[in-house]
This record gives C-alpha cells, structure tokens and sequence, in this order.
C-alpha cells in the first residue's frame, strides 16, 4: 500500500519490444530466521527514530510555550509556512531534520531552521525557514552549517531560494563559533550575493524579527516582503539604539514593514499579515522568469513519464538490511525495491563481483546504480571506475548504495596495486559532474566511504540508513590496531599490560566507535541530508534526482588516472 | 360534419410555430416531433442560445429581450409563422397565450391558434365579465364587488358591505400578479393603486374586482378539454394550494382529502362553465374551496394549456399538448367523458431561481452546473434551461419542473422527496432547499392543504434562530464540509497528476497523490464558510485539517470541541462524481465547484443533503496599509439605515424625494422584477438621504438605494 500510493500511471507498456532480461528476482526470503530478526531490529530502529522526531519532539518545535507565544502573534509555524507557500498537494524533501541532535547542552531542534526543497508554482524552490521557537530563531554554529549547507544544495541545483526570516541573528554566546571563520554566518551574505550573480532568484519574506547580522538577508535578496507588525529589520534594536544615541523608538517605527516599504526601501512588498506576506511570496516566485537560464529541458529529456512501480512492497526494505553490520545481504535485492519494475540491466556482472554497476529508472528518471556486495577488490573499483566515465559520458545520474568495509587488505591485494585501484574510483567519483545521490545502507568504512561518495565527494544528496554507520574502520579494528600501538608503547616505557587492562581499553575505544560512528552522531553534525526510513528511500532518491536535474548537464573533465 | 371540420381537415397541421419560449416551447415541441410536425421556434436576443432554439425545426428573432418587443409582440411574431410557412401558432402558457386579440390576429391572417376561440378568450379574460356569464349559468360565486365604477370611494363602500379581510384583483391577467389582500379599511386605498398601477404595468388595463377573501381556502382547479363538436369533457382536478406569493409552487392531482361525490360535483361544474362560453381546446377552470364549510366557487377560467397540466397528464395518461393540436386540426376528442382514466398520484415540484430567505425574490445568475434527476415514466423534468445558461431578469425564473408519478399519493410523495434531493443546481440561489422541506412537512405528507400553508407552517419551514435545529442543520453541514474536502482534494491530485504546474518542465512526482514529508504526513487547512440556505444571517466558518494519510485517505478533523475526527475516502468517479467512505458508510457524493469572485463556491450532495460553501482564494493583494483585508462574504458592510436593492430590478415609481422625512415602514419607491412589484419602504423614521434612483432605472440585486437618517 506504501508503494502504492506513488503509483504515477497505471498504465503498463504492453508492448515491449522482446522480452526484459533485466528483472531482478525477488530473492528475499521471506520465511527465513534472518527475515524476520532483521524486520524486528530494524523496526526498533526505526521507532527510536520516530520518538526523535514526532511530537512532542522535532516536530514541535521550541516547545508549547514558545508555539502558544507564536500563535498569539498571528504567526504560523516554520512548517506551515512552507506549506502555505509550496503548491497545494505538493510533496517536500525536507533536509536534516535532526541537524543539532544531542549536541548542545539544550535541544536544539532541527538545528532552529527548517530547510527543504519543494515546488512553487510549478518551480522547485529551496526554503529557508527560521524556527522563531527554537532559542528565538538565532543562529548557533549548527545553524549556519545547515542554512549553508541549503544554500550549497541551491547553488548545485540552480535552484531558488526562500528565506523566510524570523531570526534574532547570531547566537551571542557561541560568537567564536558562529562569526569569524570562512564557513560562519558571513558566508550566508556571499552565498546569496554569487547566487544572485548567476541568476538564482533569492526571496526573502520578513515574517519576524530579522536583527544586525540577520538584516542583510532581506536586503542581500533580490525582492523581499515584509508582514506589518510582525516583520522588523534593523542593524541595532531599540535598547542598542537607546543606548549608542539615546533615542528613543519603537520596533516597528524603527524598521517596520512600513518604514522599509514607504522609506528606506529596504523591502519592496508590504503585507498586511503573514498569510498575505505569504501570498507575496508565492507571486514572487509566479513572475520569475528564467529563460534563457531555464534548461531544465536538457536535464529530463529521456524521462518517461509512464513508468512501472518496482514489482516488490517498498516495506520490505525494512526488512533486507541486517543490523548487524557483519552479515553481508545482496544488495539486488535493495534495487529491486528501489527501481521502476525492479528493472536492472546489469553492468559487467560477472567482473568486480562485489560491486554491483547498471542501468535502471526511478520514477521514469535514467540512473546508473552503484552498490556494494562486499569488499573492493582491484577488479571491483576498476569497474567502479568504468562505470562511472560511462555515466559521465551519457549524462546519467549516479546512486550509490553504500555497504563497504573498505578495501582489501593484505599483501596480496598491495602487490596488485589495490591503492592504484582504489584511486581510479575516487578520481571517477570525484570528477563525475553528473548528480550524484548516496545513500549509505549500512557501513561505510575507510577508503569505500571514499569511492562510494561519501561527504567528502560533494554528492547532491546524501541519506543515512537508521542501521548505517560511519567511520575510519570497524570500531573492533580500530581497538585492535590501538591496542597494539599502545602496548607497544607500553613496552617501550618497560609497563607490562594485563589482559584486564587492554579489554578495558579496547572498550573504550569500542564505545567511542560506536557512539561517533552512529547515524545520529552523524546527522546532527550534518554530516549527511538526514535519516530516511528504508520504505521512503525509492522516493526520496526519486525526489532528489528530480531535484538535481534543474540545471543544464555539466561536461566532465578527468585528472590523470594512474594506470 | 360542419363546414369548419372540413376546411380544418384539408389543412392539417404540418409545422407549428411555438410562440413562447423555455420549458414550455420545448414541452411543446416534444410532442410536435412526437406526431411528425415540424417546430419553428421564436427568441428575443437574450435567448439565442436557449435550449428552446436548439429544439426547434428553425429558429427565428422577434426582438430584443424585453417581452414586450418580442414575446409580447403579436405582429412581429405572425409574421415569422408566415415567413416558415407555419400553418398553426402555440402560445404556450403567459404572453400571448390569453389574448383574444393575437388569438383574432392569427384567424384574420389564416394561422391556427393552437388554443379557445378568441370569443371564449374575451369572455373569460375579463374577470367581471365572466362571473357574470358563471353566475347566470348556475355555476356558485364568490361574494363581491364585480362592477365597472372603479372609483376608489365607491370600491371602499363595496368594500365595506363585502366585509374585511377583502381580496383585491385586477380584472386582466392571472398569476396572482397584482392580487392583494387587505385586513383593515385603512390599508385599502394603498393596496387598490398598488393593484392598479400592477395591473396597468402587466396587462395594460387597470380595472379591480373585489371579492370576499376566504380565510382557509383551498385552490382546487378542474382541467377541461373542449372540441370543434361541441363536447365538453373534465379531467379531473389539480389541487394548487401551495403557493408563495399568489404563485404555486407545489401541485398535485387528483386532489387529496376530496370525496368522489365532490370530484364529480366539481367536474361538472367546470363543463357546465366551459360550455357556457362555447369553449374548445385546453383550459383550466379554479374554484376555490371553503375547507370550514366545504363549500366550492368559481375564481376564474383559464384559457389556455396550464404550467401544471402534466399532473394531469400523469394521473390520465394523455398528452393535452397532443389533444390540444387534434382539436385544432378539428377532430373530435379521443374519450368520451366516462371513458377518462384515473390512475395513482403525480406531483409537481417548481424549481425557481429564488431567494427564500429573501421572501422568495426571483434570482438571476449562471447555472454553472445543472444536473436534474434523470427521467422515466414516472419522473419528468420539464426544463428549458441547459447548463451554462443564465437565468436573466427579462422572464420567469422557473429553471424546471419537476413531476413525478406513484401508485398513490404517498407513494408518489416519497418519490418527490428523493428526486428533488437529486435536483443539482448551482450558481444561483434556487427554492430546492425549500422543497424539500415542504413536501418533508407532517401536514402536507397529511394532504393537510390549503392556500396559507407556507404562511401557517412558516416556523417549520424557514429555520428559526432555534438553538437545537440550528445545532442539527451545522452538523450535517459539518459532514459535508468534510466529504466535500477531501473530494476537493482527491480532484486536485487528479488533475494535478495530469497537468502540473509550471508547464511540465518539473516531475509529476513532486504532485504524487500523498504528497511526501519526511517522517511525518503532509497536512493542510481549508476554510469553508458554511451559509445556511433556509436562513440567509446565519454563515459559519469551518475551519478544517486535513492529514494526508499513507493508504490515500484524510484524516479531517476541526478546531471546535466534540467535533468528530474522521477517516475520509474520497474516489474520483468522473466529472462530478465522487464516491467517498467515511465512518464505516459508503457512499456517493456530487460536487460542484465554480469561481466567482475571488471565492470558490462549493456546492455538495450527499445522501438527501445539499450544502453551498464558499471558499475564498487568494488574498486582495492591497498594499494599502490601512485596509485590511476582510471576507468579502455579503456581510453588512453598510451603514446603519441603508437600504440596499432587494433583487436586480427595474425602478418603476419613486414617491419621496430627498431630504423628505419618513415614518417607518412608508413606501420610498416600488421595484419590479419578473412582474412583480416590490415595495422598498422606509427602515425607521427619519429623513431620506442619497436618493439617486429615478423610474426607469435598472438597479442590481445588492445596490445602494437610499438611507435613512435621524437629521
């Protein structure tokens, strides 16, 4: 029924021509032992996830006083204004909702600011929206990470932005974290100035307070609203203003919507109230023309718009990946779930088997598919790599499904150059300007974090697994190889180590694997675009390729590969 | 045989030209088409593109809009039957249909008039007259003052020797238009030139009767057929008594709560009144009945084909359009009187465009949708509209009627129930509501009828500020409001699916039904404004929520305490059809939805419920700081004292000027729509301000008029 729902078009292509050898067999055993022990661990997973995120959590904001505060303004909540905003029905790929999990002292939620990509008037947008109950809407360093990390997904995507400002500005107490450096609260301002330059509409909707360092949004956009009473844009508030000149002036009549609408011209809508400054909003968007700049045609040309469901429940997802990361699972069987008609055509199957390459569609869009089926070995990245140029070559988007320990170790696999090997892949991955999603469906270790795409290699768009896990190596190998380090140091001080005392620390460093290596740890550092339930994965790659296509294809240009 | 029989045999009707327009002129064709004659159909320029023009053979322009320079205009209409070689003229019913001199016209220019001799006409047109000729041939009167002295002092005198309360009536014309009932000798004079002037306005000729009003009458009439022979038959009688404004609404046949005894006393007197003017064709003679003594007198003869002849029809199993062109081709009647067949019940429900709140003032607009129940032997629709159309100010606001057939009456009574619940009509305000609730009554399901039914049960019938029915009527509109929402939503995904914004250059799947969000389900509002049609001062806002759900269906629920959260499935059948489950219960529901003014207009059926929302759209994108944009929903938006126009009409008499003082309750001016007069006075007393109108003025339903002020 999941599935289901998304069905684009019931109608079949009867008439193919031949037959598709592509199909991936189901393949799930769905009686097995392992079956069911996996949908169980993943279910607990998932609801832990859920009691993360559904109310009165994530999803509540600030908290019931904070929105009961907000409400008497006459104001909405960040959510419901991007609703109001998005077209009716529309669907909305909101990034990081976990982004400040557990990493400040007090919750922050969604980090303070809501960000997303959904479509306006037939025009995908990226949405900005401060959370004004979340600590008043400032700004803490986790905050700037994902108001920028929104900013570099717009720019990627050519995509127009909305800012829907409601903010006190930086965080005074973390200053040092937010202010100074090359990736803090300034690069907001020159990201909006280089977008502007190439032609990325930036909107900003004044719907609260938009303070100091925050007023230059508005007045870095290219056209900005502003709701009377509610919205108010000055570099120094009123106490400042008392306290550097002793004059004495209220918000609204020192940067009100009607100051900045009829004076200073520091905004050009006036709106009588939110739901109007909203409704400017979406006008805004409506008169955006981009010819010229527009060619969005080039990216979907070979998309089909009737296109087959996959052939098996998308719930099943939650039921493939074991969670424990030791027990390797086909990886076909993950594409089945995920492509139109569980359709694959294979690339050089029999060569690399433990990378799976090949073509299939989501949603009508072309991908090519890279996913893990255990360690890379030389003939494994080699194919990576030819995959990759293929893809580059023919302007297909890549997905990577991520389940890599690494690579091979050991001397045989040195002696074959795996390091050569391994470095044609990251080289593929790097340079391939086609879009990129990864999606990392259970480990990802070492180097195959690396030709996998992991953070580090830009893809358009990264999601986590709840069972995914992150990190240098193994927790395990890691306690091993310090261990030995230790012990070895130990030595050197003539210290002999009881097996006690190495257990306990091997623990130690076991624990802290387990704790940075965690998909949490990684999302509310944004180290990725959030954690998706396996079900939705077919939707959200769907929704991020579309996402991606909204630019004209980029031609790739190679270093030099070691041969 | 005469003379007559054979010059009418040799020119047997070949093609008829319809000298009317809307239900009837299509009515009429049917049968034409029916027998192989042929059908000219005549327009005035608002009806170019009527149903009635589409049905016809030919078409043909007889003016402009005004009745009066086409559909009034005898000349100009004989010269268009001459013109297609039209051997026969039917009037249909109004305009031309009781004029002795269009029906002379036709004869002196060798046209058949489809209808009574235009003697008979002449003798039964003139109100005082035909007593007079009923009186002499034993036929039982209502007391009055019948006489040719019209001067108002000697009216008052007969007035007063009738005795109060006194019913006045122009001696031309029917309808009820210019009728007027007077209580007390002082509200006479008012009413006598208030009738008049009607009178003079409608039928050119301004001369009154009086008559004793009868408290609880009942309006029974007994349709006759007469032919080129001499025979004289009845078809039994029509029970009219539900009527709003002197104009029936519901009728019905036979008469219920009449014994044999009584029906064939009736019968028989209508022949007896038809004979003693020679009459022949179709005609309707009205008694009205005395219910406290049971006592019946003649009211009038009406020469020509009634709206509500196919009650008739219905219980008899004849066509009269049919019977009505035989005789013309001067045949003899089908039946012999005892051959006449009487057979179950049929009603007739018509459906106007009206304000009932606003005292059933006719209403002009678009039918945006039209969608009446479909037919079959038991159930006719008789409509001259189509959808699209525009029901003007220029004729009768009838949209249909609507008749239905059973075994007997109760039988046929649940059978107008469930018709008129599935009449559909949006885009004007329509008596359908209403309707409903009349045939719904204890007392008319009792065949309790009489002439002041709406006035003695109008606490039933209008809803009362009355907490508890006020409560029921919110909670089924509540319902509705929530079917309604989610099949809203269910059609937009569907045409969103097939048309996304943005001129397809973005993926359909950012408009997949079920609009994604991650980790948790898309949710929207929508605001619908509730008005309750029976009660135009009561609207409420319903502000509803709606929650995607994984399986395709809404979670809808409201803000207010106790009201129901409901699991809505709402699938698209096609065009207006929906079918939606919602708390265990399946079932259809009909939507129609149309824009206009900056509001969606919602209207929704379901089960026997018909509910009308607006939804406003968009925002008034003012940047005027201080207007703030509010509903635009017809609210009170006027100053105390203002008097706004009651109905789009024509100002036809101004009686004080500005700046005059007023009492309470004193005429200002007098609006006429549809022919009906409409007396706008004075909200309090005071002083008349922003008098601007002058006679002759068209002036818009809602418009400024006047106010009154204290200086």
């Amino acid at each position: 029924a999941h599935g289901s729902s998304w069905r684009g078009s019931t109608l079949e292509v009867f008439t193919r021509r031949g037959f598709c050898l592509g199909v991936i067999p189901d393949g799930v055993d769905r009686n097995s032992e392992a079956f069911s022990s996996n949908s169980n661990s993943m279910a607990d997973l998932i609801s832990e996830l859920q009691s993360h995120i559904a109310f009165p959590k994530v999803l509540a904001g600030g908290g019931a006083e904070a929105v009961r505060r907000n409400r008497s303004r006459n104001k909405l909540l960040p959510r419901e204004r991007i609703d109001r905003l998005l077209d009716p029905g529309a669907s909305f790929l909101e990034l990081s909702q976990l982004a400040g999990h557990e990493l400040y002292e007090e919750p922050l939620p969604s980090a303070g600011i809501i960000t997303g990509i959904g479509p306006v008037h037939g025009r995908l947008c990226m949405f900005v929206a401060n959370d004004p109950t979340v600590k008043g809407g400032t700004y803490y360093p986790i905050t700037v990470k994902k108001h920028l990390r929104a900013q570099e997904i717009a720019a990627q995507c050519k995509l127009p932005c909305i800012y829907l400002v409601d903010s006190g500005g930086a965080f005074l107490p973390k200053q040092a974290d937010v202010f100074p450096d090359k990736e803090n609260f300034g690069r907001i301002f020159y990201n909006q100035a280089l977008m502007s330059s190439e032609g990325i509409p930036q909107i900003a909707l004044v719907l609260g307070s938009c303070t100091a360092g925050g007023a230059y949004i508005p007045a870095m956009a290219d056209e900005s609203v502003m709701v009377k009473g509610n919205g108010t844009i000055f570099l120094a508030g009123p106490p400042l203003v008392k306290a550097a000149t002793g004059e004495e002036v209220s918000a609204e009549d020192l940067g009100g919507a009607s100051v900045h609408c009829k004076t200073s011209g520091v905004s050009d809508y006036f709106a009588q109230d939110e739901l109007h400054g909203l409704a400017l909003g979406r006008n805004i968007i409506k008169n955006l023309h981009m010819a010229g700049k527009d060619v969005l045609g080039n990216g979907l040309q070979n998309v089909k718009y009737e296109y087959k469901e996959p052939l098996y429940d998308a719930n099943e997802l939650r039921s493939i990946a074991p969670t424990d990361l030791k027990q390797q699972f086909d990886i076909r069987s993950v594409i089945a779930r995920i492509v139109d008609g569980s359709e694959f055509d294979e690339f050089k199957k029999l060569y690399g088997t433990t990378l799976v390459t090949g073509f299939a569609r989501i949603y009508g869009q072309p991908v090519g598919i890279i996913g893990n089926n255990g360690i890379l070995f030389n003939e494994s990245a080699l194919k990576g790599a030819h995959f990759i140029e293929i893809c580059t070559q023919r302007n297909i988007p890549l997905v990577f499904l991520q389940n890599i320990t690494g690579f091979m170790v050991g001397s045989k696999s040195e002696a074959n150059g795996i390091a050569k090997s391994g470095a044609k892949m990251v080289m593929a991955v790097s340079c391939a300007k086609v879009p990129k999603v990864t999606i990392i469906v259970g480990g990802s270790f070492g180097a195959g974090n690396y030709a996998m795409c992991g953070r580090a290699y830009s893809p358009n768009f990264m999601f986590l697994w709840p069972n995914a896990r992150i990190s240098v190596m193994g927790g395990a190998q890691a306690a091993g190889v310090l261990a030995q380090i230790e012990k070895a140091n130990k030595k050197k001080q003539g210290i002999q180590w009881n097996k006690e005392e190495e257990e306990k620390f091997k623990k130690k460093v076991v624990e802290a694997y387990e704790r940075e290596g965690s998909p949490y740890y990684s999302t509310a550092r944004l180290w990725d675009d959030g954690i998706i339930d396996p079900a939705d994965t077919r939707k959200v790659i769907g929704l991020s390729i579309s996402a991606s296509m909204n630019r004209a294809p980029e031609s790739t240009k190679f270093g030099v590969f070691r041969m | 045989l005469s003379s007559a029989g054979d010059k009418a045999s040799q020119q047997r009707i070949e093609k008829i030209l319809i000298a009317n327009r809307g239900e009837i002129a299509c009515r009429i064709m049917r049968t034409a088409k029916r027998l192989g004659i042929r059908t000219v159909a005549v327009y005035s320029d608002a009806d170019r593109d009527s149903l009635h023009v589409h049905s016809a053979d030919e078409a043909i322009r007889i003016g402009p809009p005004p009745a009066r320079f086409s559909y009034l205009n005898g000349p100009s209409i004989i010269d268009a039957a001459i013109r297609t070689g039209a051997q026969a003229i039917h009037p249909g019913y109004g305009f031309l249909s009781e004029s002795a001199d269009f029906s002379q016209l036709c004869e002196d220019r060798g046209l058949t008039f489809i209808g009574p001799p235009a003697s008979a006409i002449r003798d039964m047109g003139d109100k005082s007259a035909s007593k007079r000729i009923m009186g002499a041939a034993g036929v039982p009167l209502v007391p009055g003052y019948h006489g040719n002295e019209q001067d108002i002092d000697k009216m008052k005198l007969e007035a007063d020797k009738i005795g109060y309360p006194i019913l006045i009536k122009p001696t031309h014309g029917g309808g009820g238009k210019g009728m007027r009932i007077v209580h007390t000798p002082n509200e006479f004079v008012e009413s006598f030139l208030a009738a008049q002037r009607e009178a003079a306005a409608s039928f050119g000729i301004n001369t009154i009767l009086l008559e004793k009003y009868i408290i609880r009458p009942r309006h029974i009439e007994v349709q006759i057929f007469g032919d080129k022979h001499g025979n004289v038959l009845h078809l039994y009688e029509r029970d009219c008594s539900v009527q709003r404004r002197h104009q029936k609404i519901i009728e019905e046949a036979p008469a219920p709560d009449v014994s044999t005894d009584f029906r064939a006393h009736l019968g028989q007197a209508a022949v007896s009144a038809a004979k003693a003017v020679n009459y022949y064709n179709a005609g309707t003679v009205e008694f009205i009945v005395d219910t406290i003594s049971g006592q019946f007198y003649f009211m009038e003869m009406n020469t020509r084909l009634q709206v509500e002849h196919p009650v008739t029809e219905m219980i008899v199993g004849q066509d009269l359009v049919e019977w009505q062109i035989r005789v013309a081709n001067g045949e003899a009647l089908p039946l012999s009187q005892s051959q006449v067949p009487l057979s179950g019940h049929a009603f007739e429900a018509r459906i106007y465009a009206e304000n009932v709140p606003k005292g059933f003032l006719p209403a002009t607009g678009v039918l945006h949708h039209y969608h009446h129940v479909s037919v079959s032997s038991t159930v006719r629709v008789e409509t001259g509209v189509k959808e699209g159309d525009t029901v003007s100010m220029h004729y009768d606001p009838m949209i249909a009627k609507l008749v239905v057939w059973g075994e007997n009456r109760a039988a046929a009574l649940v059978k107008l129930k469930d018709c008129l619940s599935k009449f559909q009509v949006a885009g004007l305000p329509t008596n359908i509501n209403f309707l409903q609730k009349l045939a719904d009554h204890w007392a008319f399901e009792n065949g309790k009828v009489e002439t002041h039914f709406i006035d003695n049960y109008k606490d039933d019938l209008f809803v009362d500020h009355n907490n508890s029915a006020l409560a029921k009527a919110y909670k089924t509109a509540r319902l509705s409001a929530y079917l309604a929402a989610a099949c809203l939503i269910e059609k937009e995904h569907f045409l969103l699916m097939r048309n996304p914004p943005g001129s397809g250059s973005l993926h359909p799947i950012w408009y997949a039904n079920l609009p994604f969000r991650v980790h948790h389900q898309a949710k929207r509002t929508m605001e619908l404004e509730w008005d309750n049609d029976c009660d135009s001062g009561i609207s409420k806002l319903l502000k509803l929520t709606i929650t995607y759900q994984p399986d395709g269906k809404y979670l809808i629920e409201t803000e207010e305490n106790g009201s129901p959260v409901l699991d809505v499935k709402a699938t698209h059948l096609r065009d207006h059809y929906f079918r939606v489950e919602a708390d265990g219960v399946s079932k259809e529901v009909n939507l129609a939805v149309y824009l206009k003014d900056h509001t969606k207009h919602i209207h929704v059926w379901q089960g026997s419920y018909h509910h009308y929302f607006r939804e406003k759209i968009g925002l008034e994108l003012s940047e005027d700081e201080e207007s703030q944009h509010k509903p635009k929903f017809e609210s009170a938006a006027h100053p105390q004292g203002t008097v706004v126009a009651p109905m789009a009409g024509l100002v036809v008499k101004v009686m004080v000027k500005n700046k005059t003082k007023v009492a309470e309750g004193q005429p200002v001016l007098v609006l006429e729509a549809m022919k009906m007069e409409h007396v706008v006075k004075a909200p309090s007393t005071g002083y008349v301000n922003g008098l601007q109108v002058t006679a002759g003025e068209q002036v818009s339903d809602g418009s400024v008029l006047f106010s009154v002020k204290d200086e």
